[in-house]
């Protein structure tokens, strides 16, 4: 199949939707639905009728605004996002108004504006289909474009060629260490041909992120594309996502994404009628933090105990079954197919210096619009929390922002400046991690963030190295002491001195990051750490 | 007549350990080139004849040009590698790893009977550890007194999991796993039922004589008289490589 072959496809695909001009899209994501989307759309579509044929209601997947779920957009037919209007926290009672504003004028009482810098500075390239196409069909990714990109690597490129944009666009991976992807592929692709493995890993553990999630259940398509480009250029024909159980909906997406692309012939045997075959299986993750450590996660598929090994052998030489297999995240695959589609120059264009494209957050805690965004890198902290996120709400005053989770660590006041790339977190004790962003207010003590994260990292350590597993739980007693302002001087040298042993010793990442919420809080707020030892000393 | 055996291609390297220059193999682990050149290192999880497991971290090492420590049992040696096994900071992150196993469970010596035959024992004073400055953690955990030769107090476990390695490996019969999280995980004999009730358990008593504490001991034996003979591993695991 030629790109030519694919525009046709997509052309004809539009057409059998030409007489539809309005859409009524409801966003049937994870987090409006429990807000009772579902039921807003069987409403919507009750009191839509048939349209006359010329109006739909259509489930979508996530709008970024979760917070103001369910959301309804309605829009002519190739409208995006900001060219359409937009309500809020509808209720299945607002149907038949919605759908007699479909041509008349907007509901007022329901609007949420879509020229707030909420939306209007974002930046979508993962996000792309978000909110527009419906995540469950095959016709409508194809129809934005979808695929272009695997058929041109297929039909265009040799895997070399692949090779050679990808690590041009300075793409970066999105799990959390950044390792630039180009790099990892050829790796995987230098490796002896055999059989090799591909894995998307979709376990998304950190407490605060659904970043992950909001990718699969909005467009999964779209990661199965990059897997299989992913696949072509490394030399595999296997691949398996991994996805923790508790995300039944990215699962069940999934699972339709990969039925119906193989009915396609998009997936399988003889992908797009040439010589490449690749297979995708689902495999699902019980909720184990440590599982989406790549060894472990590995362990994980071969049915033993989720568990990290000694690295090296790193998976691309030794992964899978003792396979080459290239691991990345959902949200690295994601970014693939632009940039084959777009080419690597036009990704490297975006962002800063050694952090290229965008990156998504999930904005969460004591900030306005809490939900999904997606920035160009090296946008500035700030311009994500008093922009985008709206600020802290109630009047209260800023305090700090964690990102990267369990192993990361919070930032003040004082640095909220600086861009958001891989490099600046990391000179302020931080990292980028996955893209959890949680938000605290002047009302948030800093020992209890620290302690609730090492309470997190105490139940999630696997047991396996004697640092992790004991020291997390030495560290959350003394840490648990000194909130309850019953811990001494001594005890905070001790916590001090187990951070530096069990930073250096861990087997995992797990371990190796876990005093990082300590260590950063106690930079940045040891005041509050010494008033509560003073309070227990007097 | 037969071919002459063809030499199997592995290079040697040369590396510095500790001012000491040595050769190699270069398949073989900073730990083995250790023991053969008799400089110490402190070990728990690992042990010759078993898999690496990299588990206790006692191990550690430091490598010049680079900040990360490596586990001397899961590293291999490389041509140039200068590496350090006894540095300050070395000791001391040592001597708190073994610290908190003290801490983690239940090690009064002077009721075990591995009492002076135990290696968590000797760690200590080759360490230097003489007092523990972190709280202990008081939990008791069971023990499974149901084996008719052997006993399992998981209060002396330090999880280093060489009765599941050796049993596996070894043995052949897999009757171990660990199961749990954190400092609650346990070894088990099959789905966690009594090891007198295993019905893979051949009673060869491996387990007991790899296991480095009073964990798993014979029955009958009372305040230290477990001793434990460890010299049939290489052997028999050399014998099972060759086949
Ligand atoms: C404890 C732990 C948990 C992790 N959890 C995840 C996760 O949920 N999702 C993920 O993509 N990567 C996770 N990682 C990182 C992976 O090990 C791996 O680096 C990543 O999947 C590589 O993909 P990338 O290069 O695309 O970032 C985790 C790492 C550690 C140490
Ligand atoms: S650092 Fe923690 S999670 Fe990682 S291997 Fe060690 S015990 Fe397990
Ligand atoms: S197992 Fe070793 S360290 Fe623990 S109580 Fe027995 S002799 Fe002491
Ligand atoms: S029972 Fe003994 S050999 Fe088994 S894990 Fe515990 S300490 Fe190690
Ligand atoms: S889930 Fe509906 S807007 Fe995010
Ligand atoms: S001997 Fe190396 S980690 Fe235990």
């Amino acid at each position: 199949m030629h790109l030519e072959d694919l525009a046709e496809k997509a052309a004809e695909f539009r057409a059998e939707e030409a007489g539809i001009q309005r859409e009524v899209r409801v966003c049937v994501a994870a987090s409006c639905q429990s807000s009772g989307s579902l039921a807003v759309m069987e409403a919507l579509e009750d009191a839509c009728g048939d349209g006359k044929g010329t109006c739909r209601v259509k489930g979508v997947g996530c709008m970024g605004l979760c917070s103001a779920g369910p959301l309804v957009s309605i829009a002519d037919k190739d409208c995006s996002l900001d060219e359409s209007v937009l309500y809020r926290d509808v209720t299945p009672a607002d149907a038949p108004e919605i759908m007699g504003s479909v041509c008349g004028s907007p509901v007022e009482r329901l609007r949420c504006p879509t020229d707030q810098p909420f939306f209007a500075r974002q930046h979508k390239i993962v996000l792309e289909n978000s909110g527009f196409i419906d995540p469950d069909s095959f016709k409508g990714y194809v129809a934005v474009g979808g695929y272009a990109g695997m058929v041109r690597a297929l039909s265009e490129m040799t895997p070399a060629d692949v090779l050679r944009e990808v690590t041009t666009s300075g793409l970066r991976g999105r799990g959390g260490g950044g390792y630039p992807t180009g790099l990892k592929w050829s790796t995987v692709a230098k490796m002896p041909a055999g059989q090799k493995y591909v894995i998307c890993n979709a376990d998304e553990g950190d407490p605060g992120a659904f970043m992950d999630r909001a990718v699969l259940e909005s467009d999964p398509h779209r990661v199965l594309e990059g897997m299989a480009i992913a696949a072509y250029a490394v030399g595999a024909n296997k691949g398996y996502i991994y996805v923790r159980a508790e995300y039944p909906l990215a699962v069940e997406r999934l699972q339709t994404a990969i039925r119906k692309a193989k009915r396609a012939g998009f997936l399988g045997s003889k992908v797009a009628d040439t010589q490449f075959s690749f297979e995708v299986e689902i495999r699902l993750g019980a909720g184990a933090f440590v599982c989406g450590e790549e060894t472990a996660l590995m362990a994980s598929i071969e049915g033993l105990r989720g568990q990290p090994r000694p690295r090296p052998p790193y998976p691309a030489e030794s992964g899978l079954w003792g396979c080459p297999t290239l691991i990345n995240n959902v949200e690295t695959f994601a970014n693939i197919a632009p940039i084959v589609r777009e080419g690597g120059d036009w990704f490297a264009s975006i962002g800063t210096e050694r952090s290229k494209g965008t990156k998504v957050f999930a904005l969460a805690g004591k900030i306005r619009n809490t939900g999904l965004i997606e920035v160009p890198m090296g946008t500035s902290l700030r311009d994500i929390i008093e922009i985008i996120g709206g600020g802290i709400p109630d009047g209260k005053a800023f305090k700090a922002v964690q990102t990267g989770g369990p192993s990361g660590g919070c930032i003040p006041e004082a640095h909220l400046d600086i861009p958001v790339d891989y490099d600046s977190l990391k000179t302020l004790g931080t990292m980028m991690g996955s893209g959890g962003m949680i938000v605290m207010d002047e009302t948030s003590s800093m020992v209890d963030v620290a302690r609730y994260f090492m309470e997190f990292c105490m139940t999630e350590s696997c047991g396996k190295c004697i640092p992790c597993r004991t020291g997390t739980w030495q560290m959350h007693g003394l840490l648990d002491a000194i909130a309850k302002a019953q811990g001494t001087h001594a005890d905070l040298a001790l916590l001090e001195e187990l951070c530096e042993v069990v930073q250096a010793t861990s087997l995992c990442g797990l371990g190796q990051t876990a005093p990082n919420p300590v260590l950063s809080t106690l930079r940045y707020f040891r005041d509050e750490y010494e008033e509560k030892l003073q309070r227990a000393e007097l | 007549m037969p071919l002459p055996a063809t030499q199997p291609n592995v290079r040697v390297v040369t590396l510095k350990i500790d001012d000491l220059d040595l050769s190699a193999r270069e398949d073989e682990t900073l730990i083995e080139v250790c023991r053969e050149n008799k400089i110490p290192i402190p070990s728990l999880c690992h042990l010759d004849g078993l898999s690496v497991w990299g588990g206790c971290r006692l191990c550690v090492v430091e490598l010049e040009g680079q900040n990360r420590l490596l586990a001397a049992c899961s590293t291999r040696v490389a041509e140039g590698m200068r590496v350090h096994t006894n540095t300050e900071r070395l000791q001391r992150y040592r001597r708190t790893l073994i610290e908190l196993l003290f801490a983690e469970r239940n090690h009064i010596c002077s009721v075990c009977v591995s009492n002076g035959h135990c290696e968590l024992q000797w760690l200590a004073q080759k360490c230097g550890v003489d007092h523990v400055r972190v709280p202990y953690r008081q939990q008791p955990y069971p023990v499974d007194s149901s084996h008719e030769m052997f006993r399992l107090d998981h209060n002396r476990c330090v999880l280093c999991t060489r009765c599941v390695r050796v049993c596996d490996e070894i043995e052949g019969a897999h009757t171990w796993d660990v199961m749990g999280r954190g400092s609650d995980c346990r070894v088990i004999t099959d789905l966690a039922r009594p090891w007198g009730e295993s019905d893979t358990c051949t009673s060869c008593g491996k387990c007991v004589q790899v296991c480095p504490t009073g964990a798993l001991v014979k029955q009958g034996t009372s305040v230290g008289e477990m001793v434990k003979d460890q010299h049939f591993l290489p052997i028999l695991a050399r014998r099972r490589h060759a086949r």
